[in-house]
């Protein structure tokens, strides 16, 4: 549906006195104009990541604000415990897909809203998938898939001569909460502190001192964790991974959790806290999800219409005692391992002679680098490959043949990423291979 | 602060093209590991085995302690790093049988920097210096073996002779442990 077609010019009337007027608190480059909301209604790609408790959130915020062309991801089933808060399922989608329920959900009650759901695993998902988003908002409760969408991001980016190509930058708006506790964040991929760079600002995850749990327990929580880490290992008794989901597995551990509290005297072992326990479930609460929803809608909207300076660039929200919030800059980390460097390009003049042991005499005695024990590998076929490392005896002894190879006889291609470790730089460093000779075969 | 979108004009679809020869790139976990296994730094009473040199993210650490109480044992350790390396530290476990105050019947390791004080600032050699440190200082304050920790506080002279009973290969107490002597 286009603009004209809406029902009533009215819609978008409280939006348009933002995007249609200047004023003192504008993007100091605001150009106010009609078509910034034609922007948002028709082309603005927006793709939300995750649809639990901040991806609902965020789903309504962002289509009751105008948005149409919305994706949303998420590999998750609806379950009974997210009813509370995930306001777009009901009783009846419980084992459905999340993304597909909920984008059901908003086009079926936001009129011209398209949101187009993908019940998948992000890793699904190639790089012309996320290129092909102006904005990504994610909503998620998992460092591993943030570091991964951050590191995807990071890797669209391209330089030309070692400058920034500000066309392939994909802002990145990230939301996170924990019980009372929240965080929102903008992440403007080559210019901001990323997800990496910031890594010690995630809590670890609570871990008990091993010795403590095995012999001087004092709170339920050490019960339950002796028997995750010690007792099930050592018994066994499904003969499978322990999982978190299997009732069967879940009532083994509260089982043994409560024969073991009863030895030390201790209460409060519950079928709910070893769920807890062994999901590593932190409470959720609705208002702190739609606190942190808002503050991430209102970023993706300032972005998209450059009305207004965005969050620059982590705000941390507390309502345990009242409210308390407070944003800073977090800094970008010299060495950090994904956004520190721009992807360096190496010359083959011919990927068919060059072998292996002449790309590390070029990294050793080249002037930009001056590698003394250049570790390297790549990937190969989706697939890690070890080319050479000499500094561990049982690797090199099984990749010293590597050295004598031609890079075409190792795999590698023109456009392939290599990335070298050694002493002398603080991270691993990516290299993009660039064969010279045009007619290399490609295959 | 720039201006991202003089965008109006920007449209993104049919832009969806990957490159050519599309690859999985490596992911931050596998940067870092690949930074640390490099530059692994090791005692020379210590050697890695690596079974699969395309896979840095399993290994095995074999300590030959040279001074201490486990002077002339072998232990091995695996060590499994996780995607999250390193906000989360890698799993560690004891695959040879021992008798030590801080490592159980399972292989569990008690050393705080593989739990309760993990940073991700911290490296693998940080971990292979804490595990070698065990062997030279076993400490009894934290046990996971609550008799072979009693043993050492209240009697060091049997605590030595269970240690080479055990790595010798037999039985302390009612626990049989493996030969281990290198
Ligand atoms: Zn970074």
């Amino acid at each position: 549906m286009t603009e004209a077609q809406e029902p009533s010019q009215k819609r978008w009337a409280h939006l348009r006195k933002i995007l249609e007027r200047p004023g003192p608190f504008c993007h100091p480059e605001f150009e106010p104009s009609p078509e910034i909301m034609d922007f948002i209604v028709t082309s603005c790609k927006i793709l939300v990541v995750g649809a639990g408790g901040l991806g609902c959130e965020l789903l309504k915020d962002l289509a009751l604000m105008g948005f149409k062309q919305i994706h949303v991801i998420d590999m998750d089933t609806i379950d009974l415990s997210n009813l509370n808060r995930q306001f777009l399922f009901r009783q009846k989608d419980i084992g459905q897909s999340k993304a597909k329920v909920a984008a059901e959900f908003i086009n079926r009650r936001i009129p011209g809203c398209q949101v187009t759901p993908h019940f998948c695993k992000i890793q699904d998902y190639d790089e012309g998938f996320y290129r092909s988003f102006h904005i990504i908002v994610c909503g998620l409760d998992s460092i591993v898939a943030r570091r991964w969408i951050n590191g995807m991001i990071m890797s669209l980016l391209c330089y030309e001569d070692g400058v920034l190509d500000n066309s392939t930058i994909i802002p990145l708006v990230d939301g996170g909460t924990e019980g009372f506790k929240g965080n929102a964040r903008v992440i403007v991929p080559g210019n901001s502190a990323c997800v990496e760079c910031t890594l010690d600002l995630y809590p670890p995850q609570v871990t008990y001192p091993l010795c403590t749990i095995a012999n001087t327990p004092r709170l339920p929580e050490h019960c339950i964790e002796y028997v995750k880490v010690v007792m099930w290992p050592k018994e066994n008794p499904f003969n499978a991974a322990l999982d978190g989901d299997d009732t069967q597995h879940v009532g083994w551990i509260y089982e043994k959790s409560l024969e073991r509290a009863a030895q030390f005297n201790i209460t409060g072992v519950t079928y709910r806290l070893v769920q807890g326990v062994v999901k590593n479930i932190i409470p959720a609460v609705a208002s702190t999800n739609a606190v942190i929803a808002g503050v991430c809608a209102t970023e993706v909207f300032k972005i998209a219409t450059s009305c207004c300076l965005p969050l620059n660039n982590y705000m941390v929200f507390n309502d345990v005692d009242g409210i308390y919030t407070y944003t800073y800059t977090a800094e970008r980390k010299d060495n950090c391992v994904v956004c520190s460097q721009v992807p360096q390009t190496l010359l083959i003049p011919d990927a068919t002679k060059m072998k292996l042991k002449d790309l590390i005499q070029t990294l050793c005695e080249d002037e930009t680098y001056q590698m003394k024990n250049p570790g390297l590998t790549t990937t190969v076929g989706g697939k890690n490959k070890t080319l050479y490392i000499s500094t561990i005896k049982s690797i090199e002894e099984r990749t010293r043949d590597n050295l004598n190879k031609s890079l075409v006889e190792l795999g590698l291609k023109d456009g392939s990423e290599i990335m070298v470790a050694d002493a002398t730089t603080p991270m691993t460093l990516v290299f993009c291979l660039k064969f010279q000779s045009s007619d290399v075969e490609m295959n | 602060m720039i201006k991202l979108f003089s965008l109006k004009q920007q449209k993104k679809d049919g832009e969806a093209s990957p490159r050519p020869g599309n690859q999985k790139k490596a992911s931050a976990a596998q940067l870092r590991i690949t930074k640390d296994i490099n530059e692994l730094n090791l005692p020379k009473t210590c050697t890695t085995e690596f079974p699969d040199p395309d896979d840095l993210l399993s290994f095995k650490l074999v300590i030959c302690p040279d001074e201490g109480f486990y002077k002339t044992g072998r232990f091995v350790f695996s060590f499994k790093v996780g995607p999250n390396y390193p906000h989360e530290p890698p799993k560690v476990k004891c695959e040879t049988q021992v008798y030590h105050p801080n490592i159980d019947q399972q292989g569990n390791v008690c050393l705080n920097i593989l739990r309760e004080d993990w940073k991700p600032v911290l490296t693998i050699n940080s971990i292979v210096y804490g595990l070698q440190y065990l062997f030279l200082e076993p400490n009894p304050e934290d046990p996971l073996n609550k008799e072979a920790a009693e043993v050492l506080t209240t009697n060091r002279r049997l605590f030595e002779q269970n240690v080479q009973k055990a790595m010798r290969g037999g039985y302390v107490g009612s626990t049989y442990f493996d030969r281990c002597l290198k």
